[in-house]
């Protein structure tokens, strides 16, 4: 190998290049690195982040960081979402050209799913679930460090892939044949297999994780059903997960021996089988599916619960509804691929079980209607997110039991009709869920409230913004225009109905911008919450103080009913569970492993990714050396002694 | 419920037979179908046979050997047995019928 062969391999395999946007992004990449490295070195920060954040196994702070990931990731896609709509606007546009059209939707959706809405929901549900049950942890601490480190390389790797060797770009389902090597070559699709392969196994571990802590980690007295809803969404969810995600480790695996070593589960010839891809794809993808929307019920029965000042009306069919949607959601997934030809038979039932769906789904919408009857509403910008959900999560409902019902499938599926349904599930039911969560836990996470203001500011051009954008794309799905098309010609009548969507789309952008400086203006400016208790919440996790110290119960309260504080409140018992006798706490120790294993798993994946097998085993091996040391490591956690509680707790106003 | 009671009713001391024996199981079993496919000494059926009971000795030995199924903990094991078990068929069957495309 030559200079020149090397110069080769850097300019047209390993380097993007060629493309204005990306050269932009690369610079912006090295100025926004640089700007870290001297920010934490100026500071003297550099300490601070490896004890406090790299090393951590506080639930709370991992649940921190996997929010921030998640809105970062949001940016990422979102910005995807806008380069899309920019080049939709007008006809025939080449902003984008084919390809590079078809690598942005590929990682719009993979992003979105995988590295937006599941680590936002996993971040609320690490911030607030082990709070809700009155646990001091998760049941496993370090396991949770590696899910939240495994995840954020496996999104690094992935984002990796738009500068450094190109992106996927056969759709975020990854379809075969297509997805094969014979018909896409180069390492985008391997970059999507091997990232979504890394951030699914820790996904899997925090599945396990939560239903352990759930079920064994409760604060005596607090039964099943006197759990909080976003419990009972956290441990169903997790269930989901366990059961589901394992098909997808195993799919995607498949489909990398395929492409890596030449084998033929999934392609066209020597015996391969391209539709199973489909199939194994979609008996995870739409568990998935309530795997991101169950814990998004949980967060709007929480704060609809809280702001309408009443108890959850009918908990009981809200958990045995979830119930029946966990079970439900493993008998529908053919209702994604209708239109491949299994046969009326199959066509029939799965239509049928999918219209299914909508009856537990529909008992959750009147029992949040019903909470909300004759109530005192109070009208917080994270409620205003749950109140907006209502009537623009129905729609997405509505669209999805039409697109179930089979011959009329066959004329809605692959066209706009579709990507509006699930942006209105989606949106509304996820992304409008992690904001109202994130305003509703924030003071618990940081001390300090969001500001109101711009809280609604953003809320409303949110919403409007969301409706411009993909109502519109409803009727012209209805007038034929299809997915994943990078252009269209002028005399079809779709253009004012894309211009207007591009500009709701832009809407979001702004709302988005909004929220982001509202961060910041309530990180400096914002009320401080002294109370821990700054809406009158009923769950436990408003018994402590704000932000939740390390411990978070200095003792742990008796759960006696559902909406435990709320009780203890209403009965006063508040001042005499504060006035107990302290004992040591005992903690689980920081450890630097989780993280380093998973930078080996992150070299041994890019090796995998452009097929350098020298460089994944070196990694593998790495990551086996880091299991080996654990098991022979004697971790006993530390005890946090009764002064230093006295301390956090008198710093805190409270005894 | 009570707190922090502990996960397991295992005795932790003494060398762990029980999992070591479960993992060379496990590589033995893995390696015989993947060894009875790439032979091609069978015909299909005889193979597709083997393959499966294979796999149900392989479902064996993780809910014998790692999976604490002998532990009796009522009806929290068995109802999470019979999901996994409805979902496992589900995936199966559903996988033969819907990619048989009604022939």
């Amino acid at each position: 190998m030559n200079m020149e062969n090397i110069k080769d391999f850097l300019l047209h395999d390993f380097f993007v290049t060629g493309e204005p946007m990306i050269y932009m992004a690369d610079v912006a990449i090295i100025l926004v690195s640089l700007a870290i490295v001297f920010v934490l070195t100026y500071f003297k920060k550099w300490k601070w982040l490896w004890k406090e954040w790299l090393t951590t196994v506080d639930h709370k702070k991992i649940g921190i960081m996997y929010i921030i990931a998640a809105l970062a990731m949001l940016f990422r896609g979102g910005a995807d979402g806008l380069l899309m709509r920019a080049q939709l606007a007008l006809p025939n546009l080449h902003f984008l050209n084919a390809q590079h059209y078809n690598e942005i939707f590929t990682t719009h959706g993979t992003i979105m799913i995988f590295f937006m809405a599941m680590p936002f929901l996993f971040g609320l549900i690490n911030v607030a679930m082990p709070l809700q049950i009155g646990a001091r942890d998760v049941a496993f601490p370090y396991l949770n460090a590696i899910s939240f480190w495994l995840f954020f390389f496996g999104a690094l790797l992935f984002n990796l892939s738009f500068v450094i060797g190109g992106s996927p770009d056969a759709g975020w389902t990854s379809y075969t044949p297509l997805a094969e090597k014979g018909l896409d070559p180069g390492v985008g699709e391997n970059y999507y297999l091997i990232g979504l392969q890394l951030s699914g196994i820790g996904t899997l571990a925090s599945g396990i994780n939560f239903i352990v802590t759930i079920l064994k980690m409760r604060a005596p007295g607090m039964t099943l059903m006197k759990m909080p809803m976003f419990t009972w969404a956290s441990l169903i969810t997790s269930v989901i997960i366990v059961f589901a995600f394992p098909v997808l480790t195993v799919a995607l695996a498949m489909l990398t021996i395929d492409r890596l070593f030449g084998a033929h589960f999934f392609t066209a010839d020597s015996g391969g089988m391209p539709m199973m891809w489909a199939n194994l794809f979609w008996i995870w993808g739409h568990p998935e599916v309530y795997i991101v929307i169950l814990p998004a019920f949980g967060i709007f029965s929480e704060v609809i619960s809280t702001f309408a000042g009443k108890k959850l009306f009918g908990y009981k069919a809200m958990v045995w509804s979830m119930i029946v949607i966990c079970v439900l959601s493993f008998f529908v997934w053919v209702h994604h691929f209708f239109a491949m030809g299994a046969g009326p038979a199959v066509n029939s039932f799965f239509g049928v079980s999918t219209m299914l769906i909508a009856i537990p789904t529909g008992v959750k919408i009147f029992n949040w209607l019903l909470t909300l009857y004759k109530a005192k509403i109070r009208f917080t910008t994270a409620n205003l997110w749950a109140l907006a959900f209502i009537p623009n999560f129905v729609i997405g409902g509505i669209t999805g039991v039409m697109l179930a019902v089979v011959p009329a499938d066959f004329q809605y599926h692959n066209s706009y009709f579709l990507i509006a349904h699930f942006h209105y599930v989606l949106i509304a039911g996820t992304v409008f869920a992690v904001f109202a969560g994130l305003h509703y836990w924030w003071p618990k996470m940081f001390g300090h409230m969001l500001n109101e203001r711009l809280g609604k500011w953003a809320f409303w051009i949110f919403v409007i913004g969301f409706n411009v954008c993909f109502l519109p794309m409803h009727f012209v799905g209805l007038m034929g225009m299809t997915r994943r098309l990078y252009t269209y010609p002028a005399d079809l009548g779709w253009t004012p109905w894309n211009f207007i969507e591009t500009i709701g789309a832009f809407a979001m952008g702004v709302a988005f911008i909004i929220m982001v400086y509202n961060i910041y203006w309530s990180a400096r400016y914002g009320e401080r919450d002294t109370t821990g208790d700054p809406w009158n919440g009923r769950t436990l996790e408003w018994a402590v103080s704000s932000p939740a110290p390390e411990y978070n119960f200095a003792t742990i309260p008796e759960v006696k009913s559902l909406d435990a504080f709320w009780e203890m409140k209403k009965n006063g018992e508040v001042e005499k569970w504060r006035k107990q006798p302290l004992e040591p706490i005992h903690m689980p120790d920081n450890s630097y492993r989780p993280f380093v294993i998973s930078v080996l798993f992150f070299i041994a994946g890019f090796g995998f990714v452009f097929e350098w097998l020298w460089l994944g085993v070196i990694g593998l091996i790495g990551v086996f050396l880091c299991l080996a040391l654990r098991s022979f490591e004697k971790d006993e956690g530390h005890h946090i002694p009764v002064e230093e509680i006295e301390r956090t707790e008198r710093a805190a106003g409270r005894l | 419920m009570e707190k922090n009671q502990s996960f397991t009713h295992d005795d932790h001391h003494g060398f762990p037979w029980k999992h070591i024996i479960g993992f060379i199981l496990s590589l033995v079993l893995t390696f015989a179908a993947l060894f009875v496919v790439l032979s091609g000494a069978l015909p299909t059926t005889m193979t597709l046979a083997a393959i499966v009971v294979l796999a149900i000795f392989q479902v064996l030995v993780q809910l014998l050997m790692f999976m604490h199924l002998n532990e009796h903990e009522g009806a929290f094991q068995t109802i999470s047995m019979a999901f996994g078990f409805l979902i496992a068929l589900a995936v199966v069957a559903g996988s033969i019928w819907v990619m048989s495309f009604g022939m």
